[in-house]
């Protein structure tokens, strides 16, 4: 066999897997940029490269208004991410586990606000909050970002709740636990990792929010909206140095989880 | 993984339909759970709504004070608003068909390698997907508009290779929009793909070569059928929020490559027109529905939720 068609068949057999590196490298690249980036030295704009320093990571405050915006998305973040989890969570539960009447209307109501464009449910907000002369600010973005969280946790806790094996229930209520007990004993801790999720997700939604956020938000700075504004006149290296922590960070966790659960599948088998 | 699991259902039956699963507590408990959410749904999402239909009828009070407006529940609105920006309306579909299909053809293959030849780093490779979202969209999208831009590696070095002419910009330009577009949704065609294609029963693609002979009958006849439900769902959820997005066209595109969203935030924040921007924002979650309940009759409600 000739060493081309050696290099060909190598070729076939592996060439989704070499497609999938091309994809990868592209998914990734302009993390990589803004990443190299936030070492980016001198300059208000860090459009050009102008030498290596650590002084933006060491001073993440430096530019004036990036730690505030952080700071509001942060406490959003956190807020709508409390509140959409415990309503969307029951809604799951309510969805996966009774029967009641109603379910096709319920159902609609959940798959719309993910079916609706965020232009449009920003528009409708903003409406909503004009007509009744609603001051904007941090209470009418947590309403918005709680609203478009809730069907997304809805999805992700149902999945979790219905792959359940019921009778793990039934043995706990069988050894004399009575139906809270069972809930917090042995519902709970199978579904929580469900829930995890989902509020991983609801915060990841929120905190990168713009379109909902610029319409509700009247003078509070988020990040994304502040990283927009400055998208003008330059952003300084230091919302770099915060996109690319804040990726880490959840990267990490994202990471270190999953690689728990395949080591502990694994030790299982 | 959240967003797997929220892929993964997005195509799969509805389990609480079993007959067979028992009725627990009383008759009030499910009423109770939803009650909370539901109402903030209705409140802030169903009332919303029909407040902004509401606006889409006013007119400009006849005190001429600007954002001062009457409810005349003026149809004409809607005419007015569709034959005045038809083009940016056209526009947002065209961009975002392109770029939904762009991302199946991206997404496609990926979601098909992540499902039958990564192994055990399924899960992570997963997770590298919908790794983008953990870092600001806003930034990545100004990212590739500074890699793209004319003092930009990638295109100094085309330049140099007369690849492209000197004179020519890849920012500012439809094909940066639409570039963006596609790199911003396709983890929401991705996830979806993987969670159909994942299913596949291997033995069928075995059946159909034997049978067939051909990959590409193979691929046609057999794994595009049967992951039918994953490219529904991933190009819902890529064209729905690619054609109602503002962001890619204000920061890669220039003043001839406005969307629709462009105009709604302007007619807002801008002229304060918000009759118009309303009316915009309806026509534009009209002609969205209409297309969902297309796609929703071949797929059925409960398996999009």
């Amino acid at each position: 066999m000739s060493r081309w068609t050696r290099v060909r068949r190598w070729l076939g057999r592996n060439a989704l897997r070499i497609y999938g590196v091309i994809a990868f490298a592209y998914i990734f690249t302009p993390i990589a940029y803004i990443a190299v980036y936030s070492f980016n030295s001198g300059g208000k704009d860090n459009l050009t490269w102008r030498g290596f320093t650590t002084a933006n990571w060491t001073n993440p405050c430096g530019a004036p208004d990036v730690c505030n915006a952080l700071g509001n998305s942060l406490k959003i973040g956190i807020m709508a991410t409390v509140v959409a989890t415990i309503l969307g969570t029951m809604i799951a539960f309510a969805l996966a586990r009774h029967r009641f009447r109603g379910r096709t209307p319920t159902n609609l109501l959940i798959f719309l606000p993910m079916a609706t464009p965020e232009v449009v449910l920003a528009a409708s907000l903003l409406t909503l909050f004009l007509n009744l002369g609603v001051n904007l600010g941090f209470v009418t973005i947590i309403i918005a970002h709680v609203m478009f969280c809730i069907s997304f946790v809805v999805v992700a806790v149902k999945a979790r709740v219905a792959s359940l094996d019921p009778r793990l229930e039934q043995a706990a209520m069988d050894l004399y636990a009575d139906e809270v007990e069972t809930f917090r004993r042995v519902t709970l801790p199978l579904v929580a990792p469900g829930i995890a999720g989902a509020a991983l997700l609801a915060f990841s939604l929120s905190f990168d929010d713009y379109i909902i956020t610029n319409f509700t938000s009247g003078a509070v700075n988020t990040f994304p909206k502040f990283v927009y504004t400055s998208a003008q006149r330059g952003i300084p290296a230091q919302a770099y140095v915060i996109g690319t922590f804040m990726f880490l960070l959840a990267f990490v966790i994202v990471v270190g989880t999953e690689l728990a659960r395949s080591r502990r599948a694994r030790l299982r088998t | 993984m959240a967003i797997a699991s929220v892929a993964r259902t997005e195509v799969s039956g509805d389990p609480a339909a079993a007959p067979d699963r028992p009725r627990r507590g009383r008759r009030a408990t499910p009423y109770l759970l939803l009650l909370p959410g539901m109402a903030w749904l209705a409140i802030f999402f169903a009332v919303p709504i029909v407040t902004l239909f509401g606006t889409s009828l006013q007119t400009p009070a006849p005190s001429g004070e600007i954002g001062a407006f009457e409810q005349t529940f003026r149809f004409a609105n809607y005419a007015d608003a569709i034959q005045e920006y038809s083009t940016q309306l056209v526009r947002s579909f065209v961009y975002a068909g392109i770029a939904t299909v762009l991302c199946l053809l991206i997404g496609y293959p990926l979601a098909y390698m992540i499902a039958f030849k990564a192994g055990r780093w399924r899960n992570l490779l997963l997770v590298l997907v919908v790794a983008p979202f953990f870092c600001s969209f806003i930034l990545r999208t100004l990212a590739w508009r500074q890699i793209l831009g004319e003092e930009g590696f990638i295109v100094r070095t085309l330049k140099e290779l007369h690849v492209i002419p000197a004179g020519m910009a890849l920012t500012a330009s439809t094909t940066a929009v639409i570039a963006g577009l596609t790199y911003n949704f396709l983890p929401f065609m991705t996830l979806p793909l993987y969670a159909s294609i994942e299913r596949l029963d291997p033995r069928l693609l075995e059946a159909g070569a034997d049978l067939y002979g051909n990959p590409l009958t193979v691929l046609r006849k057999v794994t595009l059928p049967l992951t039918m439900p994953g490219i529904v769902a991933g190009t819902l959820l890529t064209f729905i929020p690619a054609a109602g997005d503002y962001v890619n066209a204000a920061l890669l595109g220039g003043i001839g490559n406005r969307m629709i969203g462009n105009v709604v935030e302007s007619r807002f924040f801008q002229v304060v027109d918000y009759p118009t921007a309303a009316t915009l924002s309806f026509v534009l979650m009209a002609a969205i529905l209409v297309l969902v309940f297309l796609y929703i009759r071949r797929a059925g409600t409960e398996e999009l939720v």
